[in-house]
């Protein structure tokens, strides 16, 4: 029984020198993201530059895996091979007050068919793929009960 | 200093298409498809093709211009132009760029156009197949989050919900896309009409607001514009189409990584719009005749808000399918059923319409238009738009 939540078959994420500390933050299980050295704020995804002080002096920061449902979406129609046949699934945009309001994409954990609102509160839920190579971990997300 | 501005200063003297098909159905390559539409636009025109001295597109196009130059024979060519971007965000754009190309003298002809062979190369709605992915994919597609349509529905979602706008919106923008392909016999919808109770029971592309009939088609084909400066026009065979206002790009950080556009739930055009509207001097009430680009219907409603052709709040009561029609209309739209039943040739078969509409040549045609609205493909950047008008609008 995988214990992802999608297909094996998808792409995986390449590893890029950019975001190597995000990649090994999740294979540790937290939630690492850039935060300026120059004026202290968050931002994603991974930038050359700040994007407020254009400082190139850009630190990486863990910050707390919580965050809100901005929106979502649950396709039903499967764009690549790995997900023939799976049905439908969902994808969340989660805002992360604690990081200035940074954004990510996961999938929501539990029944593909449940209600989503805007809003929720979610935390993160860190998805290991320890047989690919490389290994890497996706970070999802569920509701917070 | 004399005011800089295109408003007036170039026309389209000719357009011309291919035979529209289903995707992966063109008995053509793809190049060829994209000579045939540009010698149709200088037919058009009355221009003798070697004339041509430059060439502009959008969208990765494949067919590029010194290959054409070379293929066709043309004496001398002035100008290239590729506009970054992916899909239809720089069919207006593409436009612009040849008509500031013919206003600023570096060309005097000049070519825009898209041409498309599906079946000959990859289709748009399938993700991508490598078996590791970088750049921003590498935080969506490992989710599923890998289509077109996947990219901008959580942009449509936001928005609808905050708003509170009913599907039955999206659904009046599709609705009147295929009502105008049925008398408009270019159109590969054209035989093959939609209504109500077909679009409820249409299959789920994404949920809450991407049904199979909120989702553009994909084509073969190819489509062109011949543009050149507005005072050869007026001795040139066809009523002149004025470019009376031109604007592209996106709002403050609208392309940022992973979906953290700070203006999110939008098409991208707050500024493109006011921009657009600035040299045209023109606002929203003047528009006789409106072509959004449907890459999903949710993105046309977004981008006609941006422009002030609708607000958010009188949405759910304008948007029905009586106040759009190219008959009873308050506010005709994509008289010739665009990306969604005539062709998706990325916007360029809706600057072809705008022209029809103008010139008073149209299938579907509207009362004695002054003034054409082409809106580009939305939610992507860059975004862009185009505004022509005839004659009287100068």
């Amino acid at each position: 029984m995988s214990t992802h939540y999608l297909p094996e078959g998808l792409p995986a994420p390449a590893q890029e020198p950019i975001a190597q500390p995000y990649w090994e933050g999740t294979r540790a299980g937290k939630l690492v993201i850039q935060k300026c050295a120059g004026c202290g704020k968050h931002q994603w995804g991974p930038e050359w530059v700040c994007h407020r002080c254009h400082s190139f002096d850009l630190g990486w920061a863990e910050v707390a895996p919580r965050g809100r449902i901005y929106s979502w979406q649950r396709p039903h129609h499967p764009v690549h091979p790995a997900l023939n046949g799976h049905g439908p699934y969902l994808i969340v945009l989660v805002e992360l007050p604690g990081a200035d309001g940074v954004r990510m994409v996961g999938n929501l954990l539990g029944d593909p068919l449940q209600e989503v609102a805007i809003g929720a509160e979610v935390e993160a839920v860190f998805e290991p793929h320890d047989a690919a190579t490389p290994p890497y971990t996706l970070v999802q997300w569920r509701l917070v009960e | 200093m004399s005011e800089r501005t295109l408003r007036g200063k170039v026309a389209i003297a000719g357009i011309g298409e291919t035979t529209y098909y289903k995707h992966g159905k063109s008995p053509d390559a793809e190049f060829k498809l994209a000579l045939e539409a540009i010698l149709n636009a200088c037919r058009d025109a009355g221009v003798d093709p070697r004339e041509v001295d430059g060439f502009a597109s959008y969208g990765g196009d494949r067919s590029d211009g010194p290959r054409l130059a070379a293929a066709l024979g043309i004496h001398e060519l002035r100008f290239s132009n590729m506009h970054w971007g992916g899909g239809g965000g720089g069919v207006a754009a593409a436009v612009a760029n040849a008509g500031a190309a013919v206003h600023s003298g570096m060309a005097n002809c000049v070519i825009a156009f898209r041409s498309l062979a599906q079946g000959q190369f990859a289709r748009y709605g399938r993700g991508n197949q490598a078996a590791a992915i970088g750049g921003d994919d590498a935080f969506l597609a490992p989710y599923g989050l890998m289509s077109p349509a996947q990219r901008f529905a959580m942009k449509i979602t936001r928005f609808m919900t905050q708003h509170g706008i009913r599907h039955e919106v999206l659904r009046a923008i599709a609705l009147t896309s295929y009502h105008h392909a049925q008398t408009n016999p270019r159109a590969v919808m054209n035989g093959r009409p939609l209504d109500v109770a077909k679009y409820e029971d249409s299959r789920w592309i994404i949920e809450p607001f991407h049904r199979l009939f909120d989702c553009c088609m994909e084509n073969d084909g190819a489509a062109a514009v011949l543009v050149v400066p507005a005072e050869r026009a007026r001795d040139m065979p066809h009523k002149p189409t004025y470019l009376l206002g031109a604007a592209q790009g996106g709002h403050h950080r609208s392309a940022a990584p992973v979906h953290n556009a700070p203006d999110y739930a939008s098409a991208h055009f707050p500024t493109v719009a006011k921009n657009l509207w600035s040299m045209a001097k023109l606002g929203p009430k003047d528009v006789d005749v409106l072509q959004a680009y449907e890459n999903f219907t949710g993105g046309v409603l977004l981008g006609m808000i941006e422009h002030g052709m609708v607000s958010a709040e009188e949405a759910n009561e304008f948007m029905v399918p009586e106040n759009l029609r190219f008959d009873t209309g308050r506010l005709p739209l994509n008289t010739s059923g665009g990306n969604l039943a005539e062709c998706y040739m990325h916007g360029l078969e809706m600057v072809n319409e705008a022209v029809r509409q103008l010139r008073g040549t149209a299938s579907n045609q509207v009362r004695d238009p002054k003034v054409s609205l082409v809106i580009g493909g939305p939610m992507v950047t860059p975004v862009s738009s185009l505004i022509l008008g005839t004659e009287e609008t100068l």
